[in-house]
């Protein structure tokens, strides 16, 4: 007996989903509005766009938060993945368990917390804050994210295949290079993905740890609403929320893919004794 | 065994048994441990250059420990393990001249059937063309030539299997560890290519040590056979010597189908002895081989079915080496029938007789009286 779906269901449904996408949808509508009152619809226009890439400021925001988004994440994905191979490879080391809780931490710590303790920090050694202090911290949050991911592909992985390799004359060092590295390749890419989402869209960290002159985009929007919303950052929210989509689709994808292939993998090595 | 002699090339070769041969791979009373658990128990054991040799034994006994040992993933916990008589324990496993066959296949899941077997010449730097050349061969060998350009996923397990035997064999490395390498073979393929394995070891001379868990393939293709139980050889012997003069009740068990017979020794004569039961009518006589047995130890002679004679007539002498009971089943298996017969005793005994006439109608039949006897030598005493 299969019924179709009650109207509780459907009524539930329709409200989760307007509760998390109305907002969203209504701000990528009024980006495309022609009127400067944020709140009433003039016609269809695509004017606030032009202003955006006509916007210096914005422009400069964007630049910086390219660059500490790309940076950061490829630093993240280089430690997170050393710190990966580390957790799941090395068994039982002295410390491990306390590694491993510090590896995972900034996972569940507030941002405000991790973006204060980092400002204090920046502030005792005396570092200047700017661009740099932005990576850092951001490579600091992503990197256990990074970890995470990697870490999830590693423990699945049949570690014979490297011991093949070293068998027939292989040395360690090359082997992780071209049996480890390009098998788990797809879980580093995921991994990267996701950390360049999220040091994009961070407002929290960056307002703690920027000083002058690298101003993210978040921020530059956060400041630009507080003197009131202009149809020009919903312009420049929906193409943030257009790319920060594409990255975690892309991310996830890639995940489950590689999560299909070697179920397949394992269903076919399972039909053999 | 008749499969032995039906190899391509019949050779005398037992270098085992000559006390000057210097053997190639030595085992010194290695022990592995895993913790608490004990893999291989203290075992020594010599394999000789250019031999055959096959490892047998149930799951978890320790065959795949002793070749990880070999080709040097892992460490013996004491002992020594020698090559051409050097300590190998330091020698990292990429620079062992040893390749092993993987249980597991652990084919590269991004490289194709070719990447994967040119992968151990490209550590040679071997020239392409020979690269490319000894790839074709191994192709051609392994039946996968269709399969070159697929990737190990889009391959069934027998294909895989076959990919992962090419590229272990394709650097022709001087000892080369199968672990279970044609498990997944159907027959066919599975004869043919223990004969290309004979042929290609012949020929390149290289020493194979091989797992596997088909003692009719262990016969087949190996100079020599141990048998293992809980980390431990139990026996270390030539297919036949194995099949005819097992060492214990264990062995005479795995290898081959068998009859016990159990009583005690009754009499001693010379190079014989006689044995006694009392659920039995007769007494058995048999030859010796262990001297040390004494009147009165409990022994066992094992028989193998194809020597016990089946009769519906009762023969002459009924005192010795002679009983009788009813058929309980009949197995037919097309060039064989094996006849279970009930004795008086509640044992159930088999004999093996060979189909030669084309008889739908067997003359003997279910619940018949028959007679098994069994000639003085065709048993052995076992004691243990
Ligand atoms: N890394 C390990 N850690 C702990 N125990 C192990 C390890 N490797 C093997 N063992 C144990 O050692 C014993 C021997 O294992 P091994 O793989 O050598 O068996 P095997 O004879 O090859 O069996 P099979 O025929 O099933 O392949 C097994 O009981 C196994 O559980
Ligand atoms: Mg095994």
């Amino acid at each position: 007996m299969k019924k179709g779906p009650s109207l509780f269901n459907v009524v539930s449904v329709t409200l989760g989903f307007a509760f998390l996408y109305l907002p969203i949808i209504l701000l990528v509508i009024y980006s495309f509005n022609s009127g400067r009152n944020v709140a009433i619809w003039a016609g269809w226009s695509t004017k606030w766009y032009v202003a955006m890439v006509q916007n210096q400021q914005l422009l400069d925001a964007a630049w910086v938060t390219l660059r500490v988004g790309l940076l950061s994440a490829t630093v993240a994905t280089v430690l997170g993945t050393m710190a990966a191979l580390t957790l799941v490879r090395h068994g039982r080391f002295m410390g491990r368990t306390l590694f491993s809780g510090m590896v995972y931490a900034p996972l569940v710590m507030p941002e405000v917390i991790t973006g204060l303790s980092l400002l204090l920090l920046f502030v005792a050694i005396n570092f200047d804050r700017g661009f740099w202090t932005v990576t850092i911290a951001h490579i600091t949050f992503s990197l256990c994210f990074v970890a995470v991911v990697v870490q999830s592909r590693l423990v699945t992985f049949d570690r014979s295949m490297e011991e093949a390799a070293m068998d027939l004359g292989c040395p360690p060092f090359k082997t992780f290079f071209v049996i480890t590295l390009p098998i788990i390749l797809p879980a580093i890419i995921a991994g990267w993905m996701l950390a360049f989402t999220l040091s994009l869209d961070d407002l929290v960290i960056a307002s703690f740890t920027t000083g002058p002159g690298a101003t993210t985009l978040p921020m530059r929007i956060y400041s630009a609403v507080r003197l009131g919303v202009t149809p020009e950052i919903n312009a420049v929210s929906t193409v943030l929320i257009a790319v920060v989509t594409v990255g975690v689709v892309a991310a996830s994808l890639i995940t489950k893919r590689q999560e299909a292939e070697r179920q397949r993998a394992e269903r076919l090595a399972g039909a053999a004794p | 065994m008749a499969a032995k002699a039906s190899g391509p090339i019949k050779r005398t070769f037992t270098p085992w048994d000559d006390p000057s041969a210097k053997p190639f791979i030595q085992f010194e009373n290695v022990t592995k441990r895993f913790g608490d658990f004990v893999a291989v128990d203290n075992l020594s054991l010599d394999i000789y250059e250019r031999e055959f040799f096959s490892l047998l034994g149930p799951s978890g006994c320790g065959k795949t420990t002793l070749l990880r040992m070999l080709a040097g993933f892992e460490a013996p916990s004491e002992g020594r393990l020698l090559l051409e008589g050097q300590d190998i324990s330091g020698v990292p496993p990429h620079r062992r001249p040893v390749n092993m066959m993987f249980q597991s296949y652990a084919l590269f899941p991004h490289m194709s059937v070719e990447g994967n077997i040119a992968f151990g010449l490209k550590q040679d730097r071997m020239p392409k063309a020979d690269i490319d050349a000894r790839v074709a061969e191994m192709l051609r060998l392994t039946k996968l030539e269709p399969f070159a350009k697929r990737k190990p996923h889009q391959l069934s397990g027998g294909q895989r299997q076959r990919v992962a035997l090419a590229r272990s064999i394709a650097k022709q490395p001087k000892v080369l560890l199968l672990d279970e390498p044609l498990g997944a073979l159907d027959r066919k393929l599975r004869e043919e290519t223990q004969f290309e394995l004979m042929d290609l070891q012949q020929e390149l001379g290289l020493t194979f040590v091989i797992v596997t868990h088909d003692q009719e393939e262990a016969m087949t293709v190996s100079d020599r056979i141990a048998v293992m139980d809980h980390g431990k050889l139990v026996q270390v012997a030539s297919p036949a010597e194995i099949y005819e003069f097992p060492s214990s009740r264990y062995v005479a068990d795995f290898i081959g189908d068998v009859n016990f017979m159990s009583g005690k020794v009754s009499a001693v004569t010379d190079g014989g002895v006689e044995i006694r039961d009392d659920t039995l009518s007769c007494s058995i006589a048999a030859h010796l081989e262990n001297p040390g047995t004494k009147v009165g130890d409990d022994v066992w002679l094992a028989i193998r079915p194809e020597k016990m004679r089946i009769s519906l007539d009762e023969p002459g002498d009924t005192a010795t080496n002679c009983v009788s009971g009813e058929v309980w089943d009949i197995g037919y298996l097309g060039g064989v029938s094996v006849y279970h017969v009930k004795l008086a005793n509640g044992n159930v005994v088999k004999s093996t007789v060979t189909n030669q006439t084309r008889l739908v109608e067997r003359p003997i039949g279910w619940e018949d009286k028959v007679w098994l006897t069994w000639p003085h030598d065709a048993g052995v005493v076992l004691t243990a």
